[in-house]
């Protein structure tokens, strides 16, 4: 009862700040609101005692994605341009979408259900062997980092490929101007 | 920010705390929640905060970005050098037992805090070039 409780106050809020998010025409409010957002979404993934990607959420999103979002606030203006009423055809295309993922997920396991395929396939395999294997007794992280270790290398090159790419195309200018200021 | 009282003595004050945590979350990514991604998120906010008191200069002073960008290759290179590792120990790629063949089970953990050692590096390298390059954007 306590846990359903929690539930519906967290995903209340969450359809809160969602909304306020959009609505606000300041866009430093707006970006205050996602921060507000993604904090109550991590508290939403310590509830389903995902408490590593609670943990990415509050860091990435609430965190470093608030900042970069300020830092682009300051280049850009932090005023919405205001627009005209309600795109009706938009509309009707995001809430026929969202009836049928709404529709979809009647058909899915209930969570945490230890019969639904996802968790029939090798995740019982992880849970009784992955201490034994690798020593590690939290094994989401023996999964990302041992089981699954070709995943995490290539995510690690994803991360790296897009810094290589920032420092190519933000950076492209600024090295020109820097070398002109020197006599 | 630096003429600020507060914000350079608080800043002052959280930072070492901010990296303690962040090597925290790191190094203990196998026992309690968190890893190489989240701590190495959290090691370039400690930056990311003390760039924002002691301005793009300074951070430049305590990391500039031509070391960013070296740290940014040392993280992958780290994981992909602990695969080749094993495979010269005569494994497969990214098979730790190589590592430690008397006991298999703490090659696993070595290897693992290895390559989480490298994800959060090149990590932290990325997020402090976004920062620094968004900066470096605004001023122009």
């Amino acid at each position: 009862m306590t846990a359903l409780l929690i539930d519906v106050m967290l995903l209340l809020l969450l359809v809160i700040a969602a909304i306020a998010a959009i609505s606000v025409r300041n866009l430093l409010a707006a970006t205050m609101f996602l921060a507000i957002y993604s904090l109550l979404m991590a508290l939403v993934w310590v509830h389903l005692q995902a408490v590593d990607v609670a943990f990415t959420e509050a860091a990435v999103g609430a965190g470093i994605s608030t900042v970069l979002l300020v830092g682009t606030l300051v280049i850009v203006k932090s005023d919405e341009e205001p627009t005209s009423m309600i795109h009706w055809p938009s509309l009707a295309a995001v809430l026929v979408t969202g009836a049928a993922l709404v529709y979809g997920t009647l058909d899915m396991p209930s969570f945490g259900d230890p019969a639904a395929p996802a968790n029939q396939h090798v995740a019982p395999y992880y849970i009784e062997r992955a201490l034994a294997d690798t020593g590690v007794p939290n094994f989401v992280t023996a999964v990302l980092a041992s089981y699954r270790g070709y995943d995490t290398l290539f995510e690690t090159a994803v991360i790296f490929t897009a810094g290589i790419s920032l420092v190519l195309l933000l950076r492209a200018a600024a090295p020109r101007r820097r070398r002109e200021k020197k006599p | 920010m630096k003429e600020q009282f507060i914000v350079r003595e608080v800043a002052r004050l959280l930072i070492p705390f901010i990296l303690l945590f962040g090597l925290y979350v790191i190094f203990h990514g196998e026992i309690s929640p968190g890893g190489g991604f989240q701590g190495g998120v959290i090691l370039a906010s400690a930056f990311i905060l003390y760039t924002l008191v002691y301005g793009a200069e300074g951070g430049q002073r305590v990391l500039s970005s031509d070391a960013s960008d070296r740290l940014n290759s040392v993280g992958v290179l780290l994981f992909a050098g602990v695969g080749v590792a094993t495979m010269v120990l005569g494994g497969a790629f990214l098979a730790y037992n190589e590592l430690l063949p008397a006991q298999p089970a703490a090659g696993q953990v070595l290897g693992i805090v290895l390559v989480e050692l490298g994800v959060g590096i090149t990590v932290f390298a990325v997020m402090v070039t976004l920062f620094n390059e968004m900066i470096g954007a605004a001023r122009r």
